[in-house]
């Protein structure tokens, strides 16, 4: 077992922990002249040992990039990369103590999954009763043993994947580099996989470095999210910092369902800052950007942190009256409409009659301004 | 009424006539061969009069040193090009396709496949002259020749299968095998090569079948006792056609047959 770390709650790597692997100003361009893309601009970020990491963007932001980067499949153009202390950006794949798990699992079609599984240790030179044994352990972790003598097309997409997380598991490597393995899953056996992924970290205690553009999944394994744009890290941080207190409003908005609004920043204090809401009312937020002055700027909260109250009711923050009711099983999304014509959306277990007004209580310390 | 749902795309064999003109090209294809070879078997010496069943045109071709020795020409000479033909255009398949792209791609592709697009006979009569001014300048003469010249016009029909396959072959695969501490050499000897061999074996075939077949280059640059196989055929045929040669042809076919089959049954094997 590997030892229990401490997991710190923030988005700086804690004190005492390992870096495993770090990204120092990593720039890389595609193309030349006009047609040319920044796929990653001046990315810093760090790894710890043992971490589940994701990288979480839209299609684009860079975040595939990055990991090929970490794999050596492309070569930085500025900018080192660190894995355990040494520098590797300028290194070979074959030369770096990393593993990757393909989007399209990429096995090889001419061997057989056990075959398969033992190629990397066979590459490393192992002895053969070491790459034997090592693939029967790694048939066993991924529960594929009757698999062992299969041609990996005679698979389903599911035992596909096993396969390549074992082949990549196998040789041990310091980092495991996963390009967005369970997209081509459907979603009960992509939900499966997740827990079986986690288990996978657990069980090896090997870095895992998760390229997705699913939020849900994001938040769901992780340690720590990274969320990049546009070739850019935004924010890194747990997965409840990420929900919680998101520093800017692409991530608010990528993440979850949040309700964005316009306010007017009055001052900053030692609890936060004290913002006025449309309608004229008046609340405090939490700020976490840096550089965020008095002035218009957006808020954002979560819609179940809020809750609905009688419009006369003195601690609603906002009101507004109730448009549409959306019922969701567990809960109504309540749609109010602002006197501005802001629409915000309430989780309420009561739904509230159409047209009615309503007022709207902040949950303390959950409304967040936003870096724009 | 399923039928009435379907997307309606044009059903080609549906269309009136279709299976008239499908038969007739078939015809044409094939009765000139069928001819051939029931020929062969005539035991006459007529090659337009069927009398009766005999396999004596096989034994006399067989027996007949002048077929026997051309075969073995021709062997010879499209085995060395079949083998050097197709490493060459492995390597050209893979440093087209596998390295990163580079200024006048395009142009290489025309270039490598320049003997298909040039009329034979420019090529052969060139080849004569090249090798004119060498056989003068160095006072070597042999089989040499006639083996580069198929060697070089067995590239490009060696060549196509060999790309055809290696850009079908995604790059991840490769690039797998690297991430799993794979060498560049030991890629390509794990992975690259075990899966591009079907094409290699594509391309090989092609290029005997092509360096077998060929008639103008060889009829220009062979030399005396270099009496290939079709040039023999053509030959003899001069001085009238008989069932001997109906059943060499046959041979030859039967030949070709068993490789197509060969292949085949081995592109299968790997599927």
């Amino acid at each position: 077992m590997p030892p229990e770390r401490n997991r710190t709650e923030t988005g700086q790597p804690g004190q005492g922990k390992a870096v495993m692997v770090r990204a120092d100003g990593v720039t890389k361009t595609f193309g030349r002249g006009a047609s040319m893309v920044t796929a990653l601009d001046r990315v810093s970020l760090s790894i710890n040992e043992n971490e589940f990491l994701t990288l979480l963007g839209p299609s684009g932001c860079g975040k595939t990039t990055l990991l090929r980067l970490i794999a050596g499949f492309e070569l930085p153009d500025a900018g080192q990369i660190l894995l355990d202390g040494q520098e590797i950006g300028h290194l070979p794949p074959y030369q770096r103590p990393v593993n990757t798990v393909f989007q399209s699992y990429a096995l090889f079609p001419h061997m057989s999954v056990a075959r398969n599984i033992g190629f990397g240790l066979e590459m490393q030179g192992r002895p053969a009763s070491e790459v034997a044994q090592t693939t029967a352990r790694m048939l066993a972790l991924v529960r594929m043993e009757d698999m062992a003598d299969r041609r990996t097309d005679q698979l389903s997409g599911g035992q596909q994947q096993r396969v390549a997380l074992a082949r990549a598991l196998a040789p041990h490597p310091k980092v495991l580099l996963l390009d967005e393995p369970l997209s081509a899953l459907d979603l009960k056996l992509r939900k499966n996989m997740q827990i079986e992924l986690k288990r996978l970290q657990n069980e090896t205690g090997i870095t895992f470095i998760f390229v997705t553009h699913d939020q849900e999944e994001a938040l769901t394994m992780s340690d720590r999210i990274a969320v990049m744009s546009a070739g850019r890290i935004l924010q890194v941080g747990t997965p409840k910092e990420i929900y919680h207190r998101p520093s800017s409003r692409f991530v608010a908005d990528f993440i979850g369902d949040i309700n964005i609004f316009a306010a007017t920043l009055e001052k900053t204090g030692p609890d936060g800052a004290t913002v006025t809401l449309p309608g004229g009312g008046k609340a405090v937020a939490q700020v976490h950007a840096a550089g965020v002055v008095p002035g218009p700027v957006s808020v954002a909260i979560r819609p179940e942190d809020m809750h609905l109250t009688a419009a006369e009711d003195k601690s609603a923050a906002i009101r507004g009256r109730i448009g549409n009711v959306v019922y969701f099983g567990s809960g109504n999304n309540v749609h109010v409409t602002l006197a501005d014509g802001t629409e915000v959306i309430v989780r309420s277990n009561e739904a509230g009659a159409v047209d009615s007004p309503v007022g709207i209580a902040f949950s303390p310390g959950k409304l967040q301004v936003l870096e724009d | 009424m399923a039928d009435a749902r379907r997307p309606r795309t044009m059903d080609l064999r549906k269309q009136p006539g279709f299976n008239q003109i499908a038969w007739l090209c078939l015809i044409f294809l094939y009765a000139p061969i069928v001819v051939l070879i029931v020929f062969s078997f005539n035991d006459n010496r007529s090659v337009v009069r069927w009398t009766e069943f005999s396999l004596r045109w096989y034994a006399a071709a067989l027996d007949n040193q002048g077929i026997r020795n051309a075969t073995i020409v021709s062997f010879k000479v499209a085995s060395v090009a079949t083998v050097f033909g197709t490493i060459l255009a492995t390597m050209a398949a893979l440093a087209t396709t596998r390295t990163a792209p580079f200024r006048g791609q395009t142009l290489s592709y025309a270039i490598i496949n320049q003997p298909l697009m040039v009329p034979e006979i420019v090529t052969a009569v060139s080849t004569l002259a090249l090798f004119a001014i060498i056989k003068q300048l160095t006072g070597l003469t042999g089989i040499g020749y006639l083996m580069l010249a198929h060697t070089v016009f067995c590239i490009p029909f060696a060549y196509m299968p060999i790309r055809a396959r290696l850009e079908d072959m995604s790059l991840t695969l490769e690039q797998a095998a690297a991430d799993l501490y794979a060498t560049p050499f030991q890629v390509f000897r794990r992975v690259t090569l075990p899966m591009m061999s079907p094409g290699i074996v594509a391309g090989a075939m092609l290029a005997f079948v092509v360096s077998l077949d060929d008639v103008i280059i060889t009829l220009m640059v062979a030399g005396p006792g270099e009496t290939t196989l079709p040039i023999y055929i053509l030959g003899q045929i001069r001085r009238g056609i008989t069932p001997e040669i109906n059943a060499v042809s046959t041979l030859l076919l039967g030949l070709s047959v068993i490789l197509v089959t060969a292949f085949f049954l081995i592109g299968q094997r790997r599927r």
